[in-house]
């Protein structure tokens, strides 16, 4: 077609109307389902990095830190408080911001972890999830107050780093360190 | 996030073509000739350093206000496009001799996915407004050093004897994978 | 060109990333195992076929000047619900492809087919054309796919058989280019044969 001023303007104008007009459409269906999917993936790491328990306290201790959250799950069998779940994270990965989620014990034993959401190297720094190496595996039944949270290759603490992904390791234990210490100032 | 890291980063160890796999088009097409690489590096690390800004500001001043965060791409794409053509414009105005240089490459960038791919992965990182600039022109160095190093290669290959399947795009793909794994050993750098 | 043969060409005379070699940046960023290659070449392949069928029933109303940012603006909206849709149905899918979902919207295979094929064709043969040439880039990102998931970590669709790491340069960046070479040559000896 010929193109003219008025009719390219109509034209790119109606396109982006009825475009934005459609995907608007998509966005009001899919933001409960999206919404669903990230609480569905929280509870399921906080099922992953506690003993079995039988319910989650309703009370989510939401703790601002560093212009992000810490958030503390309490769960609990009965009365008896089972362990705490604590959403943390770090700025420092070689990708930017990871978020994992470290299950305690009530006195402070780190009991598991689980990787939220990450942008690491493939093959190098998404060691940090438990699928891919064992690297995750030994902060398991270690009390921060014995084993010290730092890479040993730094010389501060008892971590061993992942190979060759250093910087990946020492963000790990960075968040592992910011949820023991928000959950022992507010269990 | 220091700023060397940032930038170390986004040069050597993520290096945006040979890790992240982003530009690959240009990165191939256009490195025959080590000064036609240089040329189409120049003229993205101009266009990257300013749409890192505008879209910065159009992210932050305009899509998370009105909450339309998801029409992200499409906005994107099209400050992007629009933004080259500007600087096409404004180029052949200001400076024809800067323009005679990068003008042709310009048209090529707006399907560059580097340029759209760095403007993504700035706003997903929370970079603040300075970092997002020097996010963007490491990454656009990281692009040049990659592309001029390529050519370089690729202008001794032009004399080599390739057996006949590999000829072309093969053999240029199988150099590119050693240069990524020599960029490997900066893993360890930072 | 009959229907059949525009559906076909797709798969091996004009397969998008060993004969037309574009699209490149997916197909050696998203091809660390074989359900990531599949996942990027369905997603890429709706957009496609949609694009196609969209630009074919709009082109004579769209003024000539302005055809490539009329495509782009259709184009991105497809980008944008397949990126909601994976965001809301396969998340964790959705977070290992990260930018390379948006960033389906420079994949010159699109705006290729759109300029080339559905500008001018009808409905029905444009939408053959996209699912054709959808089809044969998701195979190719599902071999490339395969093959380092096999090398790299020794495994088959996720099927883990060997105990280990397996050559881990497979799976990282170099491991991508090597592939892809190597099976480009392949393609190149098979096609030759053919003719």
């Amino acid at each position: 077609m010929k193109s003219s001023l008025r009719n390219m303007v109509m034209v790119l104008l109606l396109i982006t109307l009825i475009a934005s007009a459609a995907v608007g459409v998509v966005y009001q269906l899919t933001v409960d389902p999206i919404q669903a999917a990230k609480e569905a993936k929280i509870v399921n790491a906080v099922k992953e990095v506690l003993p079995p328990f039988e319910s989650l306290n309703k009370e989510v201790k939401a703790i601002p830190v560093e212009g992000d959250t810490v958030r503390i799950y309490t769960a609990e069998s009965g009365k008896d408080v089972v362990g705490y779940a604590v959403e943390t994270f770090s700025k420092n990965g070689f990708g930017g911001m990871i978020r994992i989620m470290v299950g305690f014990l009530p006195d402070g034993t780190i009991n598991s972890t689980s990787v939220i959401s990450h942008s690491e190297t493939p093959g190098l720094g998404d060691k940090m999830e438990k699928s891919k190496s064992s690297f995750a595996l030994q902060f398991e039944g270690k009390n921060p107050e014995t084993f010290k949270l730092g890479v040993k290759k730094d010389g501060t603490g008892d971590v061993d780093a992942i190979t060759a992904s250093t910087i990946s390791s020492r963000a790990f234990v960075d968040a592992v360190k910011r949820g023991y210490e928000k959950v022992m100032e507010n269990k | 996030m220091e700023y060397f890291v940032i930038i170390i980063g986004a040069i050597f160890v993520n290096n945006i073509v040979l890790s992240q796999f982003l530009g690959i088009c240009p990165f191939l097409g256009v490195s025959n000739k080590v000064s036609t690489s240089i040329g189409m590096g120049g003229a993205v690390t101009f266009v990257m350093a300013i749409s890192s800004i505008v879209v910065y500001l159009i992210q932050y001043y305009v899509l998370v206000p009105l909450g339309i965060g998801y029409m992200q791409t499409i906005v994107f794409i099209l400050v992007i496009a629009a933004l080259v053509q500007m600087v096409e414009i404004i180029l052949k105005k200001m400076s024809p001799a800067l323009y005679q240089a990068l003008g042709i490459f310009l048209p090529l960038i707006t399907t560059n996915c580097a340029v759209l791919g760095v403007a993504i992965l700035l706003v997903q990182r929370e970079f603040n407004l300075l970092e997002s600039v020097v996010f963007a022109v490491s990454n656009a160095i990281g692009f040049t050093l990659a592309l001029v190093l390529f050519a370089g290669l690729r202008e001794r290959l032009e004399l080599a004897d390739v057996p006949k399947a590999m000829k072309g795009v093969p053999i240029a793909i199988l150099t590119a994978g050693i240069l990524a794994m020599a960029f490997m050993g900066f893993s360890g750098l930072v | 060109m009959s229907n059949l043969k525009i559906f076909t060409k797709g798969l091996i005379k004009e397969n998008p990333t060993f004969s037309l070699m574009l699209g490149m940046c997916p197909t050696l960023g998203t091809t660390t195992s074989a359900v990531n290659g599949l996942g990027m070449g369905v997603a890429t392949m709706f957009v496609l076929i949609m694009s196609n069928i969209v630009i074919s029933m709009v082109k004579n109303v769209i003024p000539d000047k302005v055809r490539i940012p009329a495509f782009i603006v259709i184009i991105a909206s497809f980008v944008t619900v397949v990126q909601l849709c994976m965001e809301a149905y396969v998340p964790s899918l959705y977070n290992t492809l990260g930018v390379f979902i948006p960033l389906i919207v420079v994949n010159c295979i699109i705006l290729g087919r759109a300029e080339a094929f559905a500008s001018k064709n009808n409905v029905f043969k444009s939408m053959l054309d996209g699912a054709g040439i959808g089809l044969g880039f998701t195979l190719s990102l599902t071999l490339l796919g395969m093959v380092r998931e096999l090398l790299g970590s020794g495994s088959f669709f996720g099927y883990k058989f060997i105990a280990g790491d397996g050559m881990l340069v497979f799976v990282l960046a170099p491991g991508a280019f090597i592939v892809l070479s190597y099976l480009m040559v392949l393609f190149n000896k098979f096609t030759a044969k053919l003719k």
